[in-house]
């Protein structure tokens, strides 16, 4: 069984949601990324989404496209951030979801990648230009190597589409809280609640919801409508000024357990 | 006609885009869709490009240009006479209807050289659309007079520092702001490149030149001319004379790219010469990438051409041999626009001087063209003070 899905069926049993942290490969050095990471669990972090680093993250706001170029900068390449992810999974068992953009993974090869990542260790991949419509032969080569394709859904995907990307996606639901890139942000639209309930309503899968969450107090107000959370500039700004993230972890995993228990 | 319903030329192009877009894209398809079967809508823009932009265009028989290179005939499709410079505002002013009829209130483009800015610009203005245009900040300082026009224009001209500062990233900025923005907001695309319907919204709005073309050789000969010849960045001006004489397999076409320093430094923006097939900017097509998919860095004398991907139709043409991609180097442009500027008192742009650059070695390596139409995609005013700095005397010299 893929990591992931014991990961969230553990996480239903229990009642609680998860919190589902995002690193740039190799950011802010591949020494201090790997020190990171593997803080992560004891942080109470339940799904490490490990970012490939792209030349041009469309979908990223300031804060991750600095974290890749200094990452490219300092010399990842997707064969190296596959070595790290098998160096990591022999001491931790947290499941690694890949986040990349298409054309590392289509340059390297779809059957090589999916290959290589269930060989390290990976447990589901992320592609944020990639709409199910041009999915089908990455998600297929995936799923032979026990791979989930882990598909996003936005507030402007029409409520039909909504329905099919829950069915199709694997792993979990990666509901895209607001209409723009990722990056923290003060505020979240209010619509935000009731769309993401509605993806609960009607999804088969965990949903899990990113972009723009920053905050224990944003957390509280989306953690009851979703299964887990997905937090990233947040991280990596912390990691640009060189402060701690466990301190900032430990506070979005209260403010996630505390409503939970409620919800 | 190409493409299918997915937006597939052969295997190349697509909708490699982030969900969020994937409905405003449907959206732009659908109004586009509907625009083309209604007279309402071919009426309004045929007049807008009849007493607004001023077309048709003239085809102008080049004689001196001729009888300098060999004697083969030479014709030029002058887009450089079409306001605001380039053959640009055919597109911008059918996508501002378009975006009028979809009522949002504000337009978002990218630009590389300035043109497509200058015209979606002007576009804006005419039809009261709010208009904000991303520009590299490298290309803002060598297209300083563009960036002057824009803002005259009463747009919203935003640096991007990003990346390499071109033309590629100014895309990556439009996009980012679309995806924040689309309720409001209609991304007027400048070329033949990014995610289904681009390619081809951008090919139908810009084959205007090659039905006039095929129109106006009439006037000087029987039959269709032997060859085109345009400059080739995204690909809008070459696919707009291209397509209209897609069937007629007795013509060539001869696609010109940025050979910038030579293909062989690597200092280039040569993408079907010297690239390979990957996905960029919401297509999949030929790409200059580095051996882990990561987009290299160009270059090129012109901005407008300084770009790592190529319109998804090219790459179609390129592979079944439609077309022929070759590249003309920075000094092949030059010297394009120092000869046209002698022969027949035209100023070309930089862009449109690759394609007058490579006119000689075409005439040698093809002793059988006896009538060459080369679009003249843009004047050359704007690269003055560019070409002032790489050519300072002359104004001397004759």
């Amino acid at each position: 069984m893929n990591r992931l899905d014991r990961t969230f069926s553990r996480l239903r049993r229990q009642k609680r949601k998860a919190l589902i942290a995002y690193l740039t490969a190799g950011y802010p050095s591949p020494k201090e990324m790997d020190r990171t990471a593997r803080l992560l669990e004891h942080a109470g972090v339940d799904v490490l989404e490990v970012g490939i680093p792209f030349s041009d993250p469309v979908a990223d706001g300031p804060t991750i496209q600095y974290s890749s170029q200094k990452s490219l900068e300092k010399g990842t390449t997707l064969p190296r951030v596959l070595r790290w992810t098998r160096r990591f999974r022999k001491t931790s068992s947290l499941p690694v979801v890949f986040m990349s953009y298409l054309n590392p993974i289509h340059h390297y090869g779809y059957a090589r990648f999916a290959k290589d990542a269930a060989k390290a260790g990976g447990d589901g991949l992320i592609v944020p230009d990639l709409v199910p419509e041009e999915s089908r032969a990455l998600r297929k080569l995936l799923a032979v190597h026990g791979l989930h394709l882990i598909h996003l859904v936005a507030p402007t995907s029409p409520p039909a589409r909504q329905q099919r990307i829950a069915r199709l996606t694997r792993g979990f639901l990666y509901a895209v809280s607001l209409t723009g890139v990722t990056g923290a942000r003060k505020e979240l639209p209010p619509q935000t609640m009731s769309y993401l309930r509605n993806l609960k309503r009607i999804s088969p899968s965990p949903v899990a919801v990113g972009f723009g969450i920053s905050t224990p107090a944003q957390i509280r107000r989306v953690a009851p409508c979703a299964d887990g959370v997905i937090v990233g500039s947040a991280l990596i700004n912390k990691l640009r000024e060189r402060k701690p993230v466990v301190p900032l972890l430990r506070s979005l995993r209260a403010a996630l357990d505390r409503k939970s228990k409620k919800g | 006609m190409l493409p299918d319903r997915r937006g597939y030329f052969g295997p190349y192009g697509g909708r490699f885009v982030p969900e969020t877009l994937l409905a405003p894209l449907v959206e732009v398809e659908e109004a586009f869709r509907r625009a083309q079967k209604d007279p309402s809508f071919r009426r309004e823009l045929n007049d807008l490009l009849h007493r607004y932009a001023g077309r048709p265009t003239p085809l102008f028989f080049a004689k001196n240009l001729s009888r300098r290179l060999g004697g083969a005939k030479i014709f030029l499709k002058r887009e450089d006479l079409c306001h605001t410079g380039s053959h640009k505002l055919n597109n911008t002013l059918g996508q501002c209807l378009l975006a009028r009829r979809l009522g949002k209130k504000r337009v978002i483009a990218e630009t590389g050289a300035g043109q497509h800015g200058v015209a979606t610009a002007t576009a804006g203005a005419l039809m009261g659309l709010q208009c904000a245009v991303y520009m590299g900040s490298e290309d803002m300082a060598r297209q300083a007079l563009n960036v002057f026009r824009m803002r005259s224009l009463g747009t919203r001209v935003v640096p991007v520092n990003s990346g390499s500062r071109t033309l590629k990233d100014a895309i990556n900025e439009a996009f980012r702001d679309w995806v924040a923005t689309v309720n409001t907001t209609f991304y007027a695309m400048g070329s033949v490149v990014g995610p289904h319907p681009y390619p081809w919204m951008v090919r139908e709005f810009q084959s205007v030149i090659g039905r006039e073309t095929a129109r106006q050789i009439r006037e000087y000969q029987s039959g269709d001319p032997d060859a085109l010849v345009a400059c080739v960045g995204g690909g809008s001006n070459s696919m707009g004379l291209f397509a209209p004489f897609y069937e007629k397999r007795r013509v060539k076409f001869f696609g010109v790219e940025a050979g910038g320093k030579g293909l062989m430094t690597g200092r280039h923006a040569a993408t079907l010469c010297a690239g390979t097939p990957g996905i960029l900017h919401g297509a999949y097509t030929y790409v200059l990438q580095d051996k882990h998919g990561q987009i290299r860095p160009t270059h090129s004398i012109s901005a407008g051409l300084d770009y790592p991907a190529v319109g998804p139709e090219h790459s179609f043409y390129r592979d079944s041999g439609r077309a022929e991609y070759v590249a003309a180097t920075d000094s092949e442009a030059v010297e394009g626009f120092r000869l046209l500027n002698e022969t027949e008192g035209i100023t070309a742009a930089l862009e449109s001087a690759h394609a007058i650059g490579y006119l000689p070695r075409l005439l040698r390596g093809h002793r059988s063209l006896k009538s060459v139409v080369v679009c003249l995609s843009g004047r050359g005013d704007k690269d003055m003070a560019q070409l002032q700095d790489l050519l300072p005397s002359e104004g001397a010299s004759r």
